[in-house]
């Protein structure tokens, strides 16, 4: 099958979707590589590494749209300035797109693509699972552009980063606020460690305050609580009262530190507007803000996207292309992460778009002419702790949640098969059996959905527990017991006298060790 | 009269108005119980919401005891006043030894103690399936025919329960062997106990409706005894390495019992928290089957874990390390992970471990635990044993939260670990554990397996992790090796 490699047109657009290494992998794998002559220019690789490597050089961009069975790309597809047709008109009928898409923002994109009957790709939708940390692209630009974001606030920062005691006078340590402490963040803190700053991070999902410790900065803490845990590892929206109390936080720490920078973002909405122009006011001269977030609208209300600009002697960075200024390795990290996709699907010889495969599925956004996007939502359990880690999606219980399309008739045959098994119960049984029977089947439901979310530290205690409440059965026997005064079956009363005998010390070792093994979970 | 006292739970303790029947006393005790019993099914309900994490979890147990509390008081006003003294009489010495024995026991002893105590609800259940037999009332046709049923139903989950939770316990504490019993053609067996009990269920609903008590009591008789044998043989037939799962389901069969005495008691409660019981464990099981990548049916028909016995022959010389050595290597990684197994549990070094990841945390090493979900005899039991060394449950992980940092990690110390980082697993699809995700301990730069011998694990396979060019071996008592190491580390 043959890739084609497109230079990318995107203004300010330095990286390439294959470099000289990775059209090796692909050719290995067993793919054909066209590349466009010059496509991996701005990112210092040229048209004869690619020769080298194997692929052939093309400068026709529509015939390399055309005639690719695959097109890999960085940017979403956009009008091509020197043709004046769109890219997704170009691609081949039938053919196959991988790339960052954003399909939130990009409805056109996929109406093109759909009427060209292409199926599509977006790295930017892969599903946060472990299996997928791999083809997982945000994070490896994320990290990129994290570390970035603190070299471009040191470049325009007039002053030392690192403190030092020298005989002309002591310099003190800078001081730097991370803000949001996803992939981005946490790279960032780590990259003005390395510098010797001082950093301080914040971020509404207390569970990476220990990710930040790691790093070696501090994690602020507000006075209240309210978990910012969304599903997938990101944030969510948070209360009122909550985001009061971080602008709080936020306006004070403004007067303290000399750098910010914010890579606060939630899914599908614009950027959190989290530094005011009062707090950018309020600054020392000199001090910097790095706003990653400049292309969703920013996290500060100053910045202008893709600018650097001088309020009040406080520099506002909104750069947008932070891991495009790295395109060198940006590239090649984007295009594993490419490679490793294509091995997902299968490589050149097994070559499909499987829609088994929960990694091809969460990234396909369109398919056969048809709209993908969004796919079925499998239930998150557990809540990934960050994303650096989006592994924790990978607990079994998300297994059953998932969308299988073969077992569709299977479940609608069982569900009439019961039904009628029902119906047929409902006519002989009495009214009386039946009112248990409706209180024992939601109680089965209640347990079901209750169970899901314990946390596996937790099973044997919630074993233990189970097993101690299982000893209500201790109630059948005491009803045995009166029968006593009235009738003169001992047999009965013996048996329901021992069966509440077995089942009190199920009760009381069952609770009480249970007690026990709790206290002793602390943390 | 006689109808009459047999009848009385019906009365007082469905939720739905049947008659009732309780001759001589105000209907609003009835009207009390009912509502005191809602109010303890709610308490159960928020007492397992309660047990999903670790800051909830002590009151989710306070919740429990307090609906059990209730459920047992309210119940003591149904009773007759002798019925009352026979209750106390039975209930608090047995309450006594339930408390001595959840004080005494050992936290590496739990597995079994939870196992046992899964056999006193089905051995209840059987006794008060066979009370409720001897109870004479006057229901007809179909009414009658379905109380039969779910007499019948609950005094076999009972006795399966009861026997199987009798081996697990067995097994668990060592009393009999780890490895699979597999009878030959025990499959078909399995079946032809199945039919007959069913027989047996026609037979007996028949002797009842005849009014034949004794042939009815004989009858239900020998099913107890055949699925008491179905039980000893489903649990017999399951290697020690799965009994995590077992004793996971035998819980959601405890549960079911009750669940099945509820129905023929026709309570309430008893059905509520019977199947709360029933469903949690069987979503347990579930869940520890999928993290063993196993079929959950093939874990409920029992049976499963048969594959074990098939010795691979691992080939290559191991590497030997002393106490002196793993030191240094400690001294020198910046990142250890721990990877705790039953061994650990065994030799009770959690308290030893618990200090050093003290002194290593203060000098500056990541360190952290990995912890498989079936490692252990039941599951979470490492984290509990973790937990009651007092190590702070964030540095606790699960095996999905830590694989992927084991190539980044300097050192992993596996101590009285096998199965669990076995990487034929992975890749020898002719091994008996092939496809169970393990913790993938080799990718890390050095690897020291702590062990008694290089004997195999419970799974009974030889695990070529050991012979891996990064892996050592520091053989000897799990508790006596990081005593040492802790001991060498201080000194020098």
């Amino acid at each position: 099958m043959r890739i084609g490699i497109p230079k990318e047109i995107h203004a300010g657009e330095r990286r390439v979707s294959s470099t000289p290494k990775t059209v090796q992998k692909l050719i290995d794998m067993g793919f054909e590589v066209v590349v466009e002559e010059g496509a991996g220019v701005a990112a210092e690789h040229y048209d004869e590494m690619y020769a080298q490597a194997g692929a052939t050089l093309t400068d026709d961009v529509k015939s390399l749209w055309g005639e690719s069975d695959i097109v890999l790309k960085v940017h979403s597809p956009q009008v091509h300035p020197g043709l004046g047709i769109h890219e997704a008109d170009m691609i081949k009928e039938g053919g196959c797109l991988i790339g960052f898409i954003w399909p939130a923002q990009n409805q056109e994109i996929l109406d093109k693509l759909n009427t060209r009957k292409a199926s599509a790709l977006a790295m930017d939708c892969v599903p946060r699972i472990t299996r997928a940390q791999k083809v997982d692209a945000l994070s490896a630009m994320a990290n990129a552009a994290g570390y970035r974001a603190v070299i471009e606030a040191v470049n325009v920062y007039p002053r030392f980063l690192t403190g030092q005691s020298t005989a002309a006078g002591a310099i003190k340590p800078a001081k730097v606020l991370v803000i949001g402490a996803g992939v981005a963040g946490l790279a960032a803190i780590g990259a003005a460690r390395a510098l010797g700053a001082i950093v301080r991070a914040f971020d509404t999902r207390l569970e990476v305050g220990d990710q930040v410790r790691s790093m070696g900065a501090e994690f602020l803490e507000l006075d209240f609580k309210e978990e910012g845990s969304g599903s997938g590892g990101y944030a969510k929206v948070m209360s009122d009262e909550f985001i009061e109390a971080e602008m709080k936080l936020f306006a004070q720490q403004a007067m303290e530190v000399d750098i910010i920078i914010t890579t606060a973002l939630i899914p599908g909405k614009p950027a959190p507007r989290l530094i005011s122009a009062g707090m950018v006011e309020s600054m020392r001269e000199g001090s910097v803000i790095v706003d990653m977030a400049a292309q969703q609208g920013g996290n500060c209300a100053l910045t202008q996207a893709d600018k650097m600009i001088v309020h009040q002697g406080v520099r506002l960075v909104g750069y947008t292309d932070l891991a495009s200024r790295m395109a060198i390795q940006t590239s090649w990290l984007y295009a594993s992460t490419l490679v490793s996709m294509l091995d997902e699907m299968g490589g050149d010889e097994h070559f499909a778009i499987d829609l088994e495969n929960d990694i091809v599925r969460g990234a396909l956004v369109c398919h056969e002419g048809e709209t993908t996007w969004p796919p079925p939502q499998a239930q998150p359990v557990v809540v990934a702790t960050s994303q650096d880690e989006p592994s924790q999606e990978a607990t079994p219980a998300a297994g059953p949640a998932e969308p299988k399309k073969k077992s569709n008739l299977g479940s609608v045959v069982v569900m009439i098969i019961t039904a009628v098994a029902l119906l047929a119960l409902g006519r002989v049984a009495p009214s009386e059996f039946l009112s248990h029977f409706t209180v024992f089947v939601l109680a089965c439901f209640v347990g079901w959905q209750v169970v899901w979310n314990v946390t596996p530290a937790l099973h044997t205690p919630l074993m233990s527990v189970t097993n101690a409440i299982s000893g209500i059965i201790l109630i059948g026997g005491m009803l045995h017991l009166s029968g006593l005064e009235g009738q003169t079956d001992t047999l009965a009363v013996i048996l329901g006298a021992t069966a509440v005998f077995l089942a009190a010390i199920n009760i009381s070792g069952g609770f009480l060790v249970t007690r026990r093994m709790l206290q002793m979970f602390q943390k | 009269m006689q109808d009459n006292i047999a009848t009385l739970p019906d009365g007082v303790v469905t939720f739905t108005s049947t008659v009732i029947t309780y001759t001589g006393s105000p209907a609003s005790i009835s009207g009390i119980a009912t509502v005191a019993y809602i109010i303890a099914a709610a308490l159960f309900i928020l007492s397992l919401a309660g047990l999903g994490h670790p800051k909830t979890s002590r009151k989710g147990n306070i919740y429990g005891m307090t609906g059990m509390l209730i459920a047992l008081i309210a119940t003591a006003f149904l009773l007759t006043t002798s019925g009352l003294m026979i209750f106390l009489a039975a209930m608090i010495p047995a309450a006594v030894i339930g408390a001595v024995l959840a004080s005494r026991v050992k936290m590496t002893d739990m597995p079994q103690l939870v196992a046992m105590l899964h056999s006193f609800v089905g051995a209840a259940a059987v006794l008060v399936g066979f009370a409720t037999l001897r109870g004479h009332n006057d229901l007809t046709g179909s009414a009658l025919l379905i109380h039969n049923i779910e007499i019948f139903i609950g005094v076999c989950i009972g006795s399966i329960t009861f026997t199987g939770s009798i081996i697990a316990y067995a097994k668990l504490d060592g009393k009999i062997g780890g490895k699979p019993l597999i009878l030959p053609a025990r499959h078909i067996l399995n079946l032809i106990v199945i039919l007959i009990t069913i027989a047996l269920g026609v037979m007996f609903a028949q002797a009842v409706g005849d009014h034949d008590m004794t042939k009815a009591m004989w009858v239900l008789g020998i099913a107890t005894a055949i699925t008491g044998l179905f039980g000893i043989h489903m649990v017999m037939a399951i290697g020690g390495a799965d009994m995590p799962v077992v004793v996971s389901m035998l819980n959601s069969y405890s549960g079911w019992a009750a669940a099945a005495a509820g129905f023929m008691l026709s309570n309430d409660l008893l059905i509520i928290t019977g199947a709360l019981v029933g469903s949690s464990g069987a979503i347990l099981s579930y869940i520890m089957c999928k993290g063993m990548n196993r079929s959950f049916i093939s874990v409920i028909l029992g049976g499963f874990g048969a594959a074990a016995g098939t010795t691979v022959v691992i080939e290559g010389e191991h590497t030997e390390i002393q106490v002196d050595g793993t030191v240094d290597l400690i001294r020198n990684a910046k990142s250890i992970v721990i990877v705790p197994g039953y061994g650990m549990a065994v030799a009770q070094a959690q308290h030893t471990l618990s200090e050093i990841t003290k002194e290593l945390e203060a000098a500056g090493i990541k360190i952290r635990f990995a912890i498989h979900p079936i490692a252990g005899r039941l599951p979470g039991h490492m984290n509990v044993l973790l937990a009651e060394a007092k190590i702070s449950y964030d540095i606790v992980l699960e095996m999905d939260e830590i694989n992927e940092d084991f190539p980044e990690t300097d050192l992993v110390l596996v101590i009285g670990a096998n199965d669990i980082v076995n990487p034929s697993a992975l890749d020898d699809p002719g091994s008996p554990i092939a496809g169970m995700p393990v913790l993938e301990v080799w990718k890390a730069k050095d690897v020291i397996v702590m062990k008694r011998s290089m004997a195999s694990g419970y799974a009974g396979i030889g695990n070529p992790l050991f012979v891996k060019s990064n892996t050592q071996m520091l053989f000897g008592d799990a508790k006596k090796n990081v005593d040492a190491i802790l001991t060498a580390y201080r000194n020098c």
